[in-house]
């Protein structure tokens, strides 16, 4: 808590009610869209424990729908999420489900492109408004993050990490922390590079032709 | 320029004589990097945003999601004048708006937390009043802002700020805390008044469990709102007139914590002890939960 800023103090600016529920909400769900490249045009929200019962009353739907268009915690527009997707074409739908053990306040989000591409994301909101992502595509994470980061989805072997900070060094990007999931050697890995500074785009494009076995990068904003 | 208790605080006011906005600017400047400047248009907005919520809250009689809230708040300010209340319409039109605030929350309307969503209506209700009966300009109210910042900082540091670890009495309690301060420096009290309106705070609601009915940010929190703009006024006064808390403000906060940790998980916004267990918060809990389209299997 030592670097708190003012503004955690007397912060964020949200929609209402909650920021466990609502704001937290709208932020996996911006999360989410954050996995894809392209156009949304399914997305499917199992909702569990807490985060089902707060539904409505909290408008947890609605702001997860709402991050998942792209909108921030601080956005009118949450409200009327529901209206805005119908609206826009964007198909979504709710459903509850059980897990043991599992954070009160989580959800799974399933996104589908226009494409055809599934993309999902777990996540659960841990109070003031803080989330952590619990897996991608169902590879397990443990990522918390208020930092804009680079995500990379590549294939696991030897010395492509090197290759990636290698890179970003280059950039002159300041690592502030990397974390890596992995389904099994030589499979599936996703890396989590935060950065220090904001950074351009671009470089996910450049990074992707640059190195060898990395089927897709993402930036992540986190405001 | 760093401070993590209330003794720290008044220490660095002391010794380099500055008041409390001032060591809170100077520790922000230093800990973000960022210019005054910048620092100063952030606070002008989040106070923009605040005022405008309580507009918001005032402007309809909606109903809230919940439905536990109904207008309240616009009653209240258009019934003034009536002459048919207890408190004078001064007192009850701050009341007025720290309950519009909760309104505007509970419609998912933009709010600051000011330091949780639940908290939200008491700073800015002051601030508004403070403003309008003393014409206060922009820095002063960005002083308040910083006062109010200052107070709540300490807390966080040494305490949990939120209704689920440390009950209501750590949520309104800290926003009242932060209130009450400003309150004292926007009238031209010394860095220990604002910290002891801070501890009359807290002194004064003390245990008060967290038990929002259904879970939502809805009830009884609008009123505790209210209760917590009377509070800090009472507090604020109190300390301006050299009233002294007999115990410092950082062991207030530990017993405040304290209380908050021994205090049982039903009174901690698991809307299962307290108000929340009642027959009649069971029956709206029921009504409310058994009708989500979740449920219906959409
Ligand atoms: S009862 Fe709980 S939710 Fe309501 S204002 Fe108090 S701490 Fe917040």
């Amino acid at each position: 808590m030592s670097n708190n800023s003012l503004f955690d103090v007397i912060g964020p600016i949200m929609v209402g009610p909650s920021s466990s529920h609502t704001a937290g909400a709208a932020k996996l769900g911006r999360l989410a869209r954050q996995l894809v490249h392209g156009d949304i045009v399914e997305v499917r929200f199992t909702l569990y424990d807490s985060f089902a019962r707060t539904y409505r009353g909290h408008g947890t739907g609605k702001a997860l729908l709402g991050g998942v268009m792209g909108y921030d915690l601080d956005s009118e527009e949450l409200k009327h999420a529901e209206t805005i997707a119908t609206f826009r074409g964007l198909k979504f739908s709710f459903e509850e489900g059980h897990k043991d053990g599992i954070h009160p306040n989580s959800v799974d989000i399933h996104l589908t492109e226009d494409n055809g591409k599934k993309t999902s994301l777990s996540g659960s909101s841990i109070g003031g408004g803080n989330v952590v992502i619990t897996s991608i595509n169902g590879i397990e994470t443990r990522l918390q993050t208020n930092l804009p980061a680079i995500v990379t989805h590549h294939r696991d072997r030897v010395g492509i990490l090197a290759e990636i900070t290698k890179f970003l060094a280059e950039k002159k990007l300041n690592i502030a922390g990397m974390n890596l999931y992995r389904s099994a050697v030589g499979k599936d890995a996703y890396m989590v590079v935060e950065i220090d500074q904001a950074f351009d785009d671009a470089i996910s494009q450049e990074l992707r032709d640059l190195i060898d076995d990395i089927m897709d990068v993402f930036v992540i904003e986190n405001r | 320029m760093n401070f993590f208790s209330g003794k720290q605080l008044l220490d660095l006011c002391k010794e380099h004589e500055l008041e409390i906005w001032q060591v809170m600017l100077n520790r922000e400047l230093e800990a973000s990097g960022r210019t005054e400047k910048e620092i100063f248009a952030d606070i002008e907005h989040s106070l923009e945003v605040m005022f405008h919520s309580i507009d918001q809250g005032l402007a309809t009689y909606d109903r809230s999601l919940g439905g536990l809230l109904t207008g309240q708040s616009k009653k209240l300010y258009e019934e003034l004048g009536e002459e048919k209340f207890y408190l004078p319409d001064r007192t009850l039109k701050v009341v007025a708006y720290a309950m519009a605030v909760m309104e505007c929350n509970a419609r998912m309307g933009v709010i600051v937390a000011a330091p949780t969503a639940g908290s939200s209506g008491i700073l800015p209700a002051v601030l508004k009043d403070a403003k309008e009966t003393m014409n206060l300009d922009t820095q002063k109210l960005i002083e308040a802002f910083l006062t109010a910042g200052a107070v709540g900082l300490i807390v966080m540091q040494n305490a949990s700020v939120s209704g689920a670890q440390g009950g209501c009495q750590a949520e309104i309690g800290t926003s009242t805390a932060m209130s009450a301060a400003a309150l004292v420096h926007l009238k031209g009290g010394n860095a220990r008044q604002c910290l002891d309106a801070a501890s009359f705070a807290y002194k004064n609601i003390m245990g008060l469990v967290c038990d929002p009915i259904a879970g939502l940010v809805e009830l009884p929190c609008a009123k505790r709102n209210g209760l917590g703009v009377l509070n800090a006024m009472l507090c604020a006064d109190l300390a301006l007139l050299d009233v002294r808390s007999v115990v410092p403000f950082d062991e207030v906060v530990d017993a405040m914590n304290n209380v908050g940790n021994t205090m049982p998980v039903a009174m901690r916004e698991t809307a299962l002890g307290g108000l929340a267990a009642t027959p009649t918060a069971k029956g709206i809990e029921h009504e409310l939960f058994s009708n989500t389209e979740l449920n219906k299997g959409r």
